[in-house]
């Protein structure tokens, strides 16, 4: 913020043309000075003013992003309870060793592993198809395209609330249907597996419209030309499709992939409110508590800030790998294309 | 994410008015025509889309009973106005409403202002470290924010702002999504020209900001602030850890609450989804247009 004093002046001193002074105006001297710190004060704007400019998101960024995060394995060295959450005492890695032996731990890993995949895996698919049919010529273009966003508009808190009743085991809808083609009815609260797929699919239903949305972008960036000289040599749509449109959106599908990734390993909403039994276990057996449910029942309901901290400090560190991982495949392939 | 950078999303193109009146054949890619089986499939995902929504207010216009049985219903019943009252006041969202807008109202408006400024440094200003800088803006959107919560629950309780809105309104306040969004934009939409003409006339950065950055930005400004107010609206983790149901909550934490609470009624808790809903509904139905314009310019996930 170097250059708050030079931007409270008013403007009129700035205009290059207009005097600022009456005085300076009939002496050659002063008025050489005046031009001076006129050319000073604007290589200082020029010079300064792009940081002052960008200064306030790295300091948001620094005080509610990085320093917490940072901070965060700090206090994941240290015993902290919640009820005095700036009473800190040192503890070395007893917090990382007492998760690392808790069975809790690796479910809830496993967990977060399994639904990221159910959940992510269809709505990227879907997407894509979702996008391809939604890139032809279509009556009502738009009117698809907010319909398939208005799961978006929906919070976490209600969707959760309602898939909690579409899927109950005597009176939801789900199970209705089911029964209607001989499905028995299925406890989508206490199977281990099913009770994963009704969570993911909350995740599914809020977000697959949003990435269809993202893949088209792509898709009507895709020159035109390439789908020509493909139609010369002979491509059907389904060839086209695989040659040139798949191709082309690597990236966005690399970025999608990406957020997705990252958006499944914070899983937390949905698992807490789909629990029939309203606790934060994840279910009666820890059946769908993933690891942001799993932090917060160490540190909001067993009251283990210090435990808590670990547990976040180890997704980051997943997180990071995962990171690494991705940028070697995106070289890879970007090498090879 | 360099490959976000180096290729602009498609319809980052400047006007979104203009992607309406642009019939589709123009488009690249948009040549072949729909067949049925495109239709179908549409309508598919649409009910899929709209059913939990419908439903909701399907549910919340019934009563318990009515719920614990098979079939489970598929028409409005009477209850809905009943239900509606008893929810609004069972889950203190009068006073959630008022504090949600105002939370998602500031956010939104001092995130629009603080990226469009920030935006405008990184496509139009020259600067040593500028790409060093944007590439770390694109970096800081890799790490979730949950997994700030611990340290930023001890600042809240030593500052003693647990249940203040401040406690919410403040580490919402970073969002990489909104520089980049307004970078992307105003590389395109905002002429050299202009911030030259106005150099040569002696204006200052902090007035080419204000006299032609801000008034060329601002229909990108608008979409962000749609997109960042629907965020912060839906916000759940954080609110739910520093505001209590019956203390100042949000519209999420006092639909949580309802969900949570002993309440056994659950169409009433169907009332209380649909009012947290209903309001971004409508936005969507009046601005979805502006809103999937928004989304696949940025193209990138808030």
């Amino acid at each position: 913020m170097a250059t708050r004093h030079d931007t409270a002046a008013p403007p009129a001193k700035e205009g290059g043309a207009a005097p600022g002074r009456p005085a300076a105006a009939a002496v050659p001297e002063a008025d050489r000075r005046r031009r001076a710190r006129l050319s000073r004060r604007w290589q200082r704007d020029m010079r300064w003013s792009p940081y002052a400019f960008v200064s306030p998101f790295f300091l948001l960024f620094l005080a509610f992003g990085l320093f917490p995060l940072i901070y965060t394995g700090w206090a994941s060295l240290h015993t902290v309870e919640l009820t005095a959450p700036t009473d800190m005492e040192w503890a070395g890695l007893r917090n990382y060793t007492r998760i690392f032996d808790d069975d809790f731990f690796w479910n809830a890993a496993r967990n977060t592993l399994t639904i990221g995949i159910i959940s992510t895996v269809p709505q990227l698919l879907m997407a894509m198809g979702l996008a391809h049919i939604l890139n032809y010529k279509l009556r009502a273009s738009t009117f698809y395209r907010v319909v398939m966003l208005a799961p978006y508009a929906t919070s976490i808190a209600a969707a959760s609330l309602v898939f909690v009743l579409l899927f109950g085991r005597d009176y939801g809808m789900i199970n209705w249907a089911l029964d209607f083609v001989g499905v028995d009815a299925i406890d989508w609260q206490n199977d281990k597996w099913p009770s994963q797929l009704a969570v993911s699919s909350i995740i599914i239903w809020r977000w697959t419209g949003y990435n269809a949305l993202i893949y088209l972008a792509a898709m009507q960036a895709i020159p035109q030309d390439l789908y020509e000289s493909a139609a010369l040599d002979g491509a059907n749509r389904w060839q086209q499709f695989f040659h040139v449109t798949l191709p082309s959106l690597r990236p966005t599908i690399l970025f999608t992939v990406v957020v997705s990734t990252i958006g499944a390993s914070q899983v937390f909403g949905e698992p807490l409110l789909f629990d029939a039994n309203k606790g934060a276990s994840g279910g009666a057996e820890h059946q769908f508590q993933t690891l942001g449910l799993y932090l917060y029942e160490q540190g909001w309901v067993n009251q283990h800030l210090g435990r808590a901290s670990a547990i976040a400090w180890t997704m980051f560190l997943i997180l990071i790998v995962i990171g690494i991982v991705n940028y070697v495949i995106s070289r890879r392939l970007r090498a090879s294309s | 994410m360099t490959t976000t950078l180096t290729k602009p999303p498609a319809d980052a193109a400047p006007e979104p008015p203009r992607r309406s009146r642009l019939p589709r054949s123009a488009r690249a890619g948009g040549t072949l025509h729909a067949g049925p089986i495109a239709y179908l499939i549409l309508a598919l995902f649409t009910i899929g889309s709209l059913f939990p929504l419908v439903w909701t207010a399907i549910a919340a216009s019934r009563d318990n009973q009515r719920l614990a049985q098979t079939p489970p219903p598929f028409w409005f019943g009477s209850n809905l106005f009943d239900n509606l009252d008893l929810a609004w006041n069972d889950a203190n969202l009068g006073e959630a409403f008022l504090n949600t807008t105002f939370v998602a109202g500031v956010s939104a408006a001092t995130i629009v202002v603080l990226s469009t400024i920030a935006g405008f440094a990184f496509a139009k200003l020259r600067f040593r470290g500028r790409s060093a800088l944007m590439l770390i803006v694109i970096g800081t959107m890799m790490v979730p924010p949950q997994l700030s919560v611990i340290p930023l629950y001890m600042m809240v309780a030593e500052l003693d702002w647990s249940d203040q809105l401040q406690a919410v309104i403040l580490p919402s306040l970073v969002s990489a999504f909104g520089v980049f969004f307004m970078r992307q934009y105003l590389l395109q939409a905002l002429p050299d020209e202009l911030i030259e003409a106005a150099r040569v006339d002696g204006a200052s950065s902090w007035r080419v900001v204000w006299h032609i950055v801000f008034p060329a930005a601002r229909p990108a400004m608008a979409v962000l602030g749609m997109l960042m107010f629907v965020q912060t609206w839906n916000d759940f983790l954080w609110p739910f850890l520093v505001l209590s149901q019956n203390g100042n909550p949000t519209v999420q934490v006092a639909v949580a609450g309802l969900g949570r609470g002993y309440t056994p009624d659950q169409s009433l808790i169907m009332a209380g989804a649909l009012l947290g809903t209903l309001p971004l509904l409508v936005v969507f139905a009046i601005f979805g247009k502006q809103i999937v314009g928004g989304i696949m310019q940025g193209a990138v996930k808030g």
